[in-house]
């Protein structure tokens, strides 16, 4: 007997869980978020900021594909940043520092004004499993059983989680709020893979006791540039962050003090991050290093919280004390709250599908952090990606999977990796990550994204309106661009050195010369002038890069063929002859769905893909 | 005509793949098999025009870089799709030697098709539908042969200075690449300022490094298959033992009776990180023997093509006129069963290397002479050689992205040309 019925429930509400309701929604299935409490939606559990390089890319194709990211970090921003700006187009990470008040208000604002999203605070216990061994709905603690067509779990650090400062021991999800236990046992008994994996946060401090005189400021881009498409301009007061160092007595602190760190004494035996260390860690991987930088961050315009980034730590509290006091402009500085390691359950994420529904548990999916990632934007990614899958799923048996390739999207490389090959620690995007980074730039997200969002249902008419606007007005300058074209005397006056072989170069051309001066491209084609910013940046980048573009969707192509050819969820590797017992293993622990995907796996010779893919064309019905 | 794939998009010539259908090695016929949307191009660059589908014409082979001959080989074309992959394909019917082989492959790459992948031919007809289920059942077995072939190769070569020089490489890049990502990816890091500069140097170098060794040609091809030594001596002057005691197992017959040895016997010796194929010969004299006559004419045959001779008399006999004749500049003089009596201090006018094969003495300074040998004629000495056509492409790729970009490997390299401008 069901209480009640939805098309998807979302359990949890971090930036996963609202991403994946909102995505669901604005697919059109009736949604029901339910978490622990419900004023803690959109809560930022670590850092007060968004973005980033890599990541700052994934916020951007969240945004492109209507998710409620980067608006909310538009509304919240007190301090906005393109990071590598020096570099080229394609590494430029934007971001943003967030006030945490305002940025939680916003995304429950943002998810109000969703039509058939509702949002409960009543913590999830179990599942309902139907018959044929899918999920059918939830059980909350209270015992209300809740069915849906499909159910998103986006419980992030909260499965059996454990809170580590020095060598206290507290179980919890995030500092004040109590663990997820019932749902940890409940996926165990689903027989999924569990393996512990740590993060963990720096104390904050009080703001007024800081010497802010002392330190050496740091001042956001002006004018800020927003993270969302749809955001005009940012509206916040911006204010200033600071720099200070640690220096060789906080290290020596640290050294003498590592059997009261809980990762180091032995009380941690999960994974940290690699990118994103403890002091502790920093302080003994990296000895050689005189100092280590700290930014400190105002947590909010009203809110003296500081958050002194860089120097998350599980040490004792009385250990913190005295190494924050070892800060230049810190020695009078108050801990508000200590700073501290955090071990939780994650699951294997080769254990899901490419749509991140759980193999075997249909119609179960899975996002954020409990798949072994870290950071606000990949939980973001996948939680739409979640999302909007578990309304196509929740709507009818036969709906296609919802799937960005490696090609198309860093959230296509995120999910690819997750899903293929594991994680051995918490996973953070690196533009590195991605073999196709010349192409998928933070700034051409909703050139790439929004027309297949909007062939998804998740985008909104007025995005999907303004989308294609630009997108035709881009089209239409880049072939007046490639059409213009001018001598290398012409060039030569507006300032423009060209070979004088006589041959002429188009706009395009000129745009994409590196070490032209732009007012020189300008005196050449003064019709670029009255392009909209937006646009001829957009020229500038695709012509910076096309002669490499064009090499990589010459390979891409050739490797389309293979990646296409889907491997069934039932290929009984086992089966196939001519596969070693290694090759067996692996590809049966990963499960590829495509042959394209089984080539990417570590370690998978190219003989094995040969016998896999000759035994694939023999299972065909043949009507030769 | 450009060169269209199935689907109508433009492909590289490079989606043109070759490899040895034969067996590695000598014989008197390989084949190459060529397959992909550029064979036609390619086969056209060597061979002149395309030869009538599925009809074996003799054609005079040329290097498309200066025009230099060869080899004279029998030529089919076989255009998809009524082809084993379902593509282009060509086959090549070269004279058998390790020379001919090599210089067609590297002859190929030139032309744009690269070295084939283990199992991609079968991979492609897959692809195009071309295998039936017989067919495909055998396959597997064969993938699993070419494998394990590969394996033993790789692994041979993975202990060799070459391996060693390649490591290093993979090592330094990786080391660049590190440092390059790390610039890309942690600017708020508090790194070095002259990161990116020094990244860019350290590159440079490798680069020029790379380059010299490529410029170095297919010198060290011969790494791969190893440096063939052959033994040669009268009959009973001991020369199965000396390869069995330098082998460290009994590789040949050995007994008292002089003419034991009818055929070759080969050992392969790991010396100094270079594979010598060691082969021990029939003894050299008249015999009526029909067998051994053909072991003897073997023997010589051996002596001509191998790198170096290494001639064994015996200490206790005087020394053999026939091998007398056979020394050459290059050949090794070894005299055996020194203690059975005292060696001469000269053999035609050299100082031979004296050693006891029953007792051990002489053979760590035989072992030493030998590797010395090897090392030199496998250009190791200064350093290690490109083996295999299909190393050309690939250290190519590395220093053209480099020079466009820096550190990386290729498609690394393009985007961070890019990236970092």
């Amino acid at each position: 007997m069901l209480d009640e019925r939805w098309d998807v429930v979302v359990v949890g509400g971090g930036h996963a869980g609202a991403e994946a309701a909102a995505a669901a929604a604005r697919c059109g299935a009736r949604t029901l978020l339910l978490t622990h409490r419900i004023e803690t939606i959109g809560e930022m559990s670590c850092n007060p900021a968004v973005g980033g390089i890599g990541k700052g890319h994934l916020v951007r194709e969240v945004d492109a594909l209507d998710g409620i990211i980067a608006r909310a970090a538009d509304a919240a921003g007190i301090h906005f940043k393109l990071l590598n700006r020096s570099k080229g187009p394609a590494v430029r990470g934007p971001r943003a520092q967030a006030d945490r008040a305002l940025f939680r208000t916003a995304v429950q604002a943002l998810l109000r004004a969703t039509p058939g999203l509702e949002m409960r605070g009543e913590p999830v216990e179990d599942l309902i499993l139907g018959g044929d061994g899918a999920v059918a709905g939830v059980v909350t603690a209270a015992g209300k059983r809740i069915g849906a067509g499909a159910v998103v779990i986006t419980t992030g650090t909260f499965l059996r989680g454990e809170i580590h400062i020095g060598d206290r021991r507290t179980p919890a999800g995030r500092v004040g709020e109590a663990p997820a236990i019932g749902l940890a046992l409940t996926l165990e008994r689903l027989g999924l893979p569990l393996a512990r994996l740590k993060t963990g946060t720096p104390p904050r401090l009080d703001g007024r006791t800081i010497d802010w005189a002392a330190l050496e400021p740091q001042h956001g881009d002006d004018p800020p540039e927003p993270l969302s498409w749809m955001t005009e301009r940012i509206t916040n007061r911006q204010v200033a962050c600071a720099i200070t160092y640690t220096n060789a007595a906080t290290h020596e602190l640290i050294r003498a003090n590592l059997h009261h760190s809980a990762v180091y004494g032995g009380g941690i035996s999960g994974v940290g991050p690699r990118y994103c260390p403890s002091i502790e860690d920093k302080v003994v991987r990296f000895a050689d290093k005189m100092r280590h930088q700290i930014f400190l961050e105002r947590e909010g315009l009203d809110d003296d919280t500081v958050y002194p980034n860089g120097i998350s730590t599980s040490l004792a509290e009385p250990v913190q004390a005295a190494v924050v006091a070892s800060l230049p402009g810190l020695e009078r500085a108050v801990i508000l709250r200590p700073g501290y390691a955090i071990e939780y359950d994650h699951v294997d994420p080769r254990a899901l599908r490419p749509t991140l529904e759980v193999r075997a548990a249909p119609r179960l999916f899975l996002a954020g952090q409990i798949n072994g990632t870290t950071g606000y934007e990949e939980a973001a990614a996948q939680g739409v990606m979640a999302g909007v899958n578990a309304a196509a799923r929740a709507g009818g048996t036969a709906a296609p999977d919802r799937v960005l390739s490696r090609g198309e999207a860093y959230i296509g490389v995120l999910v690819d990796d997750l899903v293929l090959q594991g994680v051995t620690e918490p996973y953070r995007m690196l533009t590195a990550r991605s073999e196709h980074r010349l192409a998928l730039r933070a700034d051409n997200a909703g050139l790439r994204l929004t027309e297949t969002g909007i062939a998804w249902g998740c985008v909104g008419a007025e995005r999907a309106a303004a989308h294609r606007t630009f997108a035709a007005t881009v089209a239409e300058a880049e072939a007046r661009a490639r059409q213009d074209q001018a001598t290398p005397t012409a060039f030569a006056a507006a300032g423009a050195p060209v070979n004088h072989d006589g041959r002429r170069r188009s706009a395009f051309e000129a745009l994409g010369l590196p070490g032209l001066p732009e007012d020189g491209v300008a005196t050449l084609f003064p019709w670029l002038r009255d392009l909209p910013p937006r646009v001829l940046a957009e020229l500038r980048a695709r012509a910076l890069y096309a002669p490499y573009v064009e090499r990589q969707a010459a390979e891409l192509r050739v490797l389309e063929r293979e990646e296409r050819l889907p491997i069934p969820d039932d290929l009984d590797f086992a089966a196939i002859p001519g596969l070693s017992l290694e090759m067996r293993q692996r590809l049966d622990r990963a499960r590829p769905a495509t042959l394209g995907s089984a080539g990417r796996l570590a370690g998978v010779t190219p003989a094995a893909i040969a016998a896999l893919a000759v035994h694939l064309r023999t299972r065909e019905p043949r009507f030769t | 005509m450009p060169v269209q794939a199935e689907s109508g998009a433009p492909v590289s010539a490079a989606d043109t793949i070759f490899a040895l259908a034969s067996g590695a090695g000598r014989a008197a016929i390989a084949v190459m098999r060529l397959s992909g949307p550029g064979a036609g191009a390619v086969l056209t660059a060597l061979a002149g025009r395309l030869p009538t589908p599925r009809m074996a014409s003799l054609r005079r082979l040329r290097d498309p870089r200066d025009g230099d001959l060869l080899d004279e080989a029998l030529v089919l074309w076989m255009p998809g799709p009524a082809s084993y992959t379902g593509e282009d394909s060509a086959e090549l019917h070269l004279h058998g030697g390790r020379a001919v082989v090599a210089a067609v492959a590297d002859a190929l790459v030139a032309a744009g098709a690269r070295p084939a992948e283990p199992g991609e031919f079968t991979r492609r007809a897959f692809l195009h539908g071309r295998l039936d289920l017989t067919a495909a059942e055998g396959i597997a077995d064969l993938i699993e042969a070419e494998t394990a072939a590969q394996r033993r190769q790789a692994l041979r070569q993975a202990g060799g200075a070459l391996g060693t020089l390649y490591a290093g490489w993979a090592e330094q890049l990786t080391r660049l690449l590190a440092r390059q990502e790390a610039f890309i990816e942690f600017e708020e890091e508090d790194l070095p300022d002259d990161l990116d500069a020094r990244v860019a140097e350290e590159a440079a170098g490798l680069r020029a490094e790379m380059a010299a060794h490529l410029a170095d040609g297919a010198r060290s091809e011969r790494l791969r298959e190893g440096l063939c030594f052959a033994i040669l001596g009268a009959p009973n002057v001991g020369k199965s033992s000396l390869l069995n005691a330098l082998a460290g197992r009994e590789a040949a017959i050995v007994s008292a009776r002089a003419g034991t040895t009818r055929d070759v016997v080969e050992v392969v010796l790991d010396l100094g990180g270079v594979p010598v194929t060691l082969a021990d010969t029939a003894g050299l004299r008249e015999s009526a023997d029909e067998i051994e006559q053909e072991g003897i004419r073997r023997a010589l045959r051996r002596a001509e093509e191998a790198e170096m001779v290494i001639a064994v008399f015996a200490a206790d006999a005087p020394p053999d006129p026939a091998t007398l004749a056979l020394l050459g500049p290059e050949t090794l003089v070894v005299v055996n069963k020194c203690d059975l009596a005292p060696a001469p201090s000269a053999i035609a006018d050299r100082v031979p290397l004296a050693v006891a094969a029953r007792t051990g003495a002489g053979l760590e300074a035989l072992r030493a002479r030998l590797a010395e040998a090897a090392a030199l004629r496998a250009g190791l000495t200064a350093a290690a050689g490109l083996t295999r056509p299909r190393h050309a492409p690939q250290a190519a790729g590395h220093g053209d992205a480099r020079g466009a970009a820096g550190p990386g490997d290729a498609r690394r390299g393009r985007d961070r040309a890019a990236a970092g401008r």
